[in-house]
């Protein structure tokens, strides 16, 4: 077998191809409409900003084609260690050397051109990731393997943290789906879900409740541990009485209930019921898991209580604030929530069909501050409305689904585990981007991939894409 | 194979998620289109004129006069002549070039906003802009109000506004940046009622999204709904004589109505001009560290000791204690004699009963009444016995806010049980420590505020209702606080000799001992009590505290004198000539007017200059 030597355009996947077409020119569009004045009215302006894109597409499509005819893919594995510690190198480095932009210092300046190595060292980890994991012998039970793996993620992860990127950061959390398809315990992704929602009920709402939801929470895992039906019913119960409290104090006789607030009350029922369980417990004639199960409430409690530290003191004033204003605790629509705000207007006046293209106010008029960076699918939803957004986010979950699947039919392990890198990377960036221009997510700066301005990304996010295209005609050879 | 499941439909479950918020916000929730209609339209904040202050003569006491602030939307501007602009505005040309400047580097910041150029333009500036406005887009005027004083009088009350800062912004989320804020006296505690309501004009942009017209032609504008007139009970005409009588004198003048609790006239001096308060900004610095403090309203915060009119207050809650009748004696002897000490006074007839003694103003006389009543057998130990005593004088409004719509109103002060055990130690004081508490000194302080009112309380036989400067106050609460009468719990006989007396302190023939004869008016009936208070600080302070006519009062008065002698040689001729003014309109006595017009008592108040 020999790689590398002829032609092999008709074993590149067409639909990876052409989704990834239809973005990088879909985005070009988008940016020119969203920077479009009547003074720079050619598509092909290079001193406007959707000029500048058209040269970026360029660029990535030359590096798609090396990376698809001309590399050799095996060069990818061996390489891989030498790529990450080089990347680790620049991500320190321009925490010293770096341009402040915005708060963070994460760009590298050559003349006017940036450089951010945040979006580079994405495909180093994925590739140092793929390449260990896929070594003979690596398994996620083996503590130094596990520990191993871990460290590729956490290292970068926390030099981007030093540079401020925050948001770059939280793209790597989503490499735990790699984990999960490599081994990792479904119950682990359970846990951390379930700790962000007690964060976000303890927010939105109060410790208490996060408190009671934790509790019935527990009552009713421990239902199904142990099918017997009185937990169940005393969580139906609990929440039964919550819901009539309010009511039932207003009778003079009981207005004694009034004294506290309700959730105390439904924290107090549960009480006895705990008192049983560690009787239980310590007696060792429990079921199965559920000691663990306690251990796990009584975690989830001190993170309750621990959640005003961490949102105080470990989150930054202007992160803080963007959570508040997500769940409406501080209503700003002058100053935080602006961007926000602006930008749900604008895609909410996109209606079923939109605006049509270059004919939307709210974008064009620079309503929406950062249009053609992070917030660009406003230009989408303003101009192509319901319909068009839908499409987009269409072609983006059938990018991601296609990679899982063809990454999961991938005998070789290397291929695998890199294209599950690849996948996870994309969701996390287009689930937080989009969530976060519709008001679902808190205001996290990272671009939506190919439809975003920037070189950086650009370029990064079509190696990291066609590395696995390139991986998965491997494939195709050897079936062939 | 399991993972993958679980994995697809995780990710298939949050982009559903995705879809349905996308649904929700194009589809279903009409809001955001009405907001993005909002958005390419452009809202010019109309301001709405403040409410004026008129006088109860309808004079207007501060109006105002239009000015006009210029608003700048930098993305709207085109090359224009500087020069011409500056001319235009009398402005310094490089200021206007640095703004222009900013605007021009952080184009992308500011996107649409607008901001205020120049503030405060006077009108005449204005219509030269508004004639070649053409020459500069990006610039348009929108009008504010400023505030006249037409009435040369009464600055001291009426407080100044200024722009709202960002502590207020921060408290007050109705406000703006660039609103304009009441800070202290009326401005500040009307200000609610001054205010008014924003309104604002529609523009759009058009095709080209530079030249703004009118949407719909005006019909979704709002109109500014100006704020509402207050009438002050101040009487204009009496506020500006009380002023023009305080020239060179420290002190204050207040002049209630007793029925009604209004206030007539209240002075301050040296207090502020008119011409200070138009151009408070720029003279702040100067009235701030003035030694005479003309800022400082002493009528309603300086807590002076009130000195002999104090009598009639213990003159009448002694009676309602039982303590002494009417006809009570005591002698006197040039003074009050005791264990380690005297009380002097001065020569006159004795002994004295009640009536006479608040006509001759006996110190002896009330250091016995003072004793009795701290010997009081009802409230016994001392403590309770002055507890009491404190408890019953505080119903007179003395040592206690009025609750009057002055926001710098003080309390005066009254000592507590607790101040004396801590002089003295606890129960090892006796009514001979607090003496000076029978004659209005000692530790008793009250603002002149406060002391015309107890004037009222005696002409009203026993009640008052809070002092204020507002007749037409908008709201029910503040209607039910300053009609409401508080009785001070003492019976109606028992104000009988002590109005008889301070007459005949007025009216009784020369010779015959009254301390007052200096407020007699031949046709007026003025019941009058002098005070001549000892002040640390240089010579006594000249008290004078009366109301006429004796039956049916129509004004009570305080007049209090900072070093100035005797309460019957200063105080009370300025006392008597506010009566006249006020219930003649015109006075007739011209030598005693300007017997006191001519006094420089301010020669004598001591003050401490800054260098």
């Amino acid at each position: 077998m020999s790689y590398g030597q002829q032609p092999r355009a008709r074993k590149v996947d067409f639909g990876l191809l052409l989704s990834y077409l239809f973005l990088a020119f879909y985005g070009w569009l988008n940016i020119y409409s969203a920077v479009y004045s009547e003074e720079h009215a050619s598509i092909l302006d290079f001193s406007q900003r959707y000029g500048l894109q058209f040269i970026w597409v360029m660029i990535s499509l030359g590096i798609a084609i090396l990376l698809l005819y001309i590399i050799n893919p095996r060069s990818f594995q061996p390489l891989s260690l030498v790529l990450y510690l080089g990347m680790l190198a620049l991500l320190a480095a321009v925490i010293f050397l770096g341009k402040e932009v915005n708060g963070s210092k994460s760009w590298f300046y050559i003349g006017s051109f940036g450089l951010q190595p945040a979006e580079f060292s994405k495909i180093t980890t994925s590739l140092l990731l793929a390449y260990i994991m896929s070594r003979y012998g690596f398994s996620l039970s083996n503590r130094r393997d596990a520990i191993k793996a871990a460290l590729v993620v956490i290292v970068p992860i926390l030099l981007i943290l030093l540079e401020k990127e925050t948001g770059s950061a939280l793209v790597y959390v989503g490499l735990i789906l790699v984990f999960y398809m490599e081994g990792l315990a479904g119950w682990v992704i359970v846990a951390g879900l379930s700790l962000i929602a007690m964060f976000v009920i303890t927010i939105a709402l109060s410790p208490l409740t996060a408190v009671v939801c934790a509790l019935s929470a527990a009552v009713i895992i421990r239902f199904f541990l142990s099918r017997r039906l009185v937990w169940l019913l005393t969580a139906i119960l609990v929440i039964v009485l919550i819901c009539f409290i309010p009511k039932l104090s207003a009778l003079e006789s009981l207005s004694f209930l009034k004294a506290v607030k309700p959730e105390v009350w439904a924290v107090l029922l549960f009480v006895p019921h705990f008192v049983l369980w560690l009787r239980d417990l310590l007696a060792r004639r429990d079921e199965r898991g559920s000691g663990r199960l306690m251990l796990s409430l009584f975690c989830a409690i001190a993170m309750v209580f621990s959640v005003n530290f961490i949102f105080n003191k470990v989150l930054q004033p202007h992160q803080r604030a963007r959570i508040e204003n997500l769940f409406g605790i501080t209503e700003d629509l002058q100053g935080i929530g602006y961007n926000v705000h602006q930008s749900k207007i604008a895609i909410g006046s996109g209606g079923l069909t939109g605006k049509g293209f270059l004919n939307g106010t709210q974008t064009k008029y620079n309503f929406v501050p950062e249009q053609s960076t992070d917030f660009i699918f406003c230009t989408v939803g303003e101009e192509w409305g319901f319909l068009g957004s839908i499409a987009l986010l269409a072609v983006y979950i059938f990018l991601i689904l296609r990679i899982i699947h063809l990454a999961s039919k991938n005998a070789d392990a290397f291929t695998r585990i890199y294209g599950y890198c690849v996948a996870s990377i994309f969701l996390m960036h287009v689930v937080i981007n989009i969530g976060m221009t519709m008001g679902l997510l808190p205001v996290i700066g990272i671009p939506l991939p190919f439809l975003s301005y920037g070189g950086s990304g650009m370029v990064s996010f079509t190696i990291l894409l066609f590395i696995f295209i390139r991986l998965d005609m491997e494939r195709q050879n050897k079936d062939a | 194979m399991d993972k993958k499941v679980f994995l697809i439909s995780g990710i298939v479950i949050v982009a559903l998620c995705l879809a349905a918020r996308l649904f929700y916000l194009q589809i279903i929730d009409e809001r955001y289109k009405v907001n993005a209609n909002n958005n390419a339209l452009l809202y010019q904040t109309k301001y709405p004129a403040r409410g004026e202050i008129k006088d109860r003569n309808g004079n207007t006491l501060v109006g105002n006069k239009t000015t006009y602030d210029i608003m700048v939307t930098p993305i709207d501007l085109q090359e224009f002549d500087t020069v011409d602009f500056c001319a235009t505005f009398r402005v310094d040309i490089d200021n206007v070039r640095k703004k222009l400047k900013y605007y021009r580097e952080n184009r992308r910041k500011i996107g649409y906003q607008t901001f205020t150029f120049i503030k405060q333009v006077p009108s005449e500036y204005y219509s030269h802009f508004a004639e070649k406005a053409y020459k500069f887009p990006g610039f348009y005027a929108i009008s504010r109000t400023a505030r006249v004083y037409p009435y040369e009088a009464g600055a001291s009350l009426y407080g100044y506004i200024n722009e709202a800062d960002s502590a207020y912004l921060a408290n007050n989320p109705e406000y703006r940046r660039g609103d304009y804020v009441g800070i202290t006296g009326i401005e500040r505690s009307y200000e609610d009622v001054l205010r008014g309501k924003k309104g604002y004009n529609i523009m759009v942009r058009d095709v080209h999204n530079r030249i703004r017209q009118s949407f719909r032609n005006g019909e979704m504008d709002v109109e500014a709904e100006p704020g509402k007139d207050l009438i002050a009970s101040i009487d204009g005409p009496l506020q500006q004589y009380g002023e023009r009588l305080m020239a060179n004198k420290v002190g204050s003048i207040v002049a209630i109505e007793p029925s009604t609790g209004e206030i007539l006239a209240i002075v301050s001096a040296p207090g502020l001009t008119t011409e200070d308060l138009s151009n408070i900004r720029k003279e702040y610095g100067r009235l701030a560290t003035d030694p005479y403090k003309p800022m400082f309203n002493r009528a309603v915060m300086s807590a002076y000791p009130p000195g002999s009119v104090f009598k009639t207050v213990n003159a009448l809650v002694a009676q309602q204690m039982g303590v002494i009748t009417p006809e009570t004696r005591f002698s006197c002897s040039r003074g009050f004699y005791y264990a380690g000490g005297k009380m002097g006074c001065h020569g006159h007839r004795s002994p004295l009963n009640l009536k006479e003694s608040i006509m001759m103003s006996c110190n002896a006389y009330y250091a016995n009444v003072f004793r009795a009543m701290m010997k009081n057998p009802d409230h016994q130990p001392i403590g309770e016995a002055f507890d009491y005593w404190k408890e019953q004088v505080m119903k007179f409004g003395i040592g206690t806010k009025l609750g009057s719509d002055f926001p710098s109103e003080l309390q005066g002060n009254l000592p507590s049980t607790k101040n004396y055990d801590k002089i003295h130690g606890k129960g090892k004081w006796n009514a001979f420590n607090i003496l000076s508490l029978a004659i209005g000194q000692g530790e008793v302080g009250a603002t002149p505020l406060q002391i015309a009112n107890v004037a009222a309380i005696i002409a009203n036989r026993g009640y008052y209702i809070i002092p204020h400067l507002i007749k037409n106050a908008p709201d029910s609460l503040r209607r039910a606080k300053y009609t409401e009468k508080h009785w001070v719990g003492v019976d109606l006989q028992h104000f009988e000799p002590v109005i008889e007396g301070m007459y005949l302190s007025v009216n009784a023939p020369a010779g015959t001992g009254g301390t007052s004869r200096r407020a007699h008016m031949d046709d007026i009936d003025i019941c009058g009590k002098t005070g001549t208070a000892q002040n640390p600080h240089g010579r006594d302070n000249s008290v004078f505290m009366c109301f006429a006519p004796k039956d049916n009062p129509k004004i009570a008065v305080c007049v209090y004198l900072e070093n100035a002698g005797a309460g019957g040689t200063w105080a009370a001729p300025v006392a008597s000539l506010i009566v006249e003014k006020y219930l003649k309109g015109e006075v007739s006595r011209k030598e005693l007017e300007q017997y006191v017009e001519g006094a420089n008592l301010k020669a004598n108040v001591p003050v401490k200059r800054k260098k």
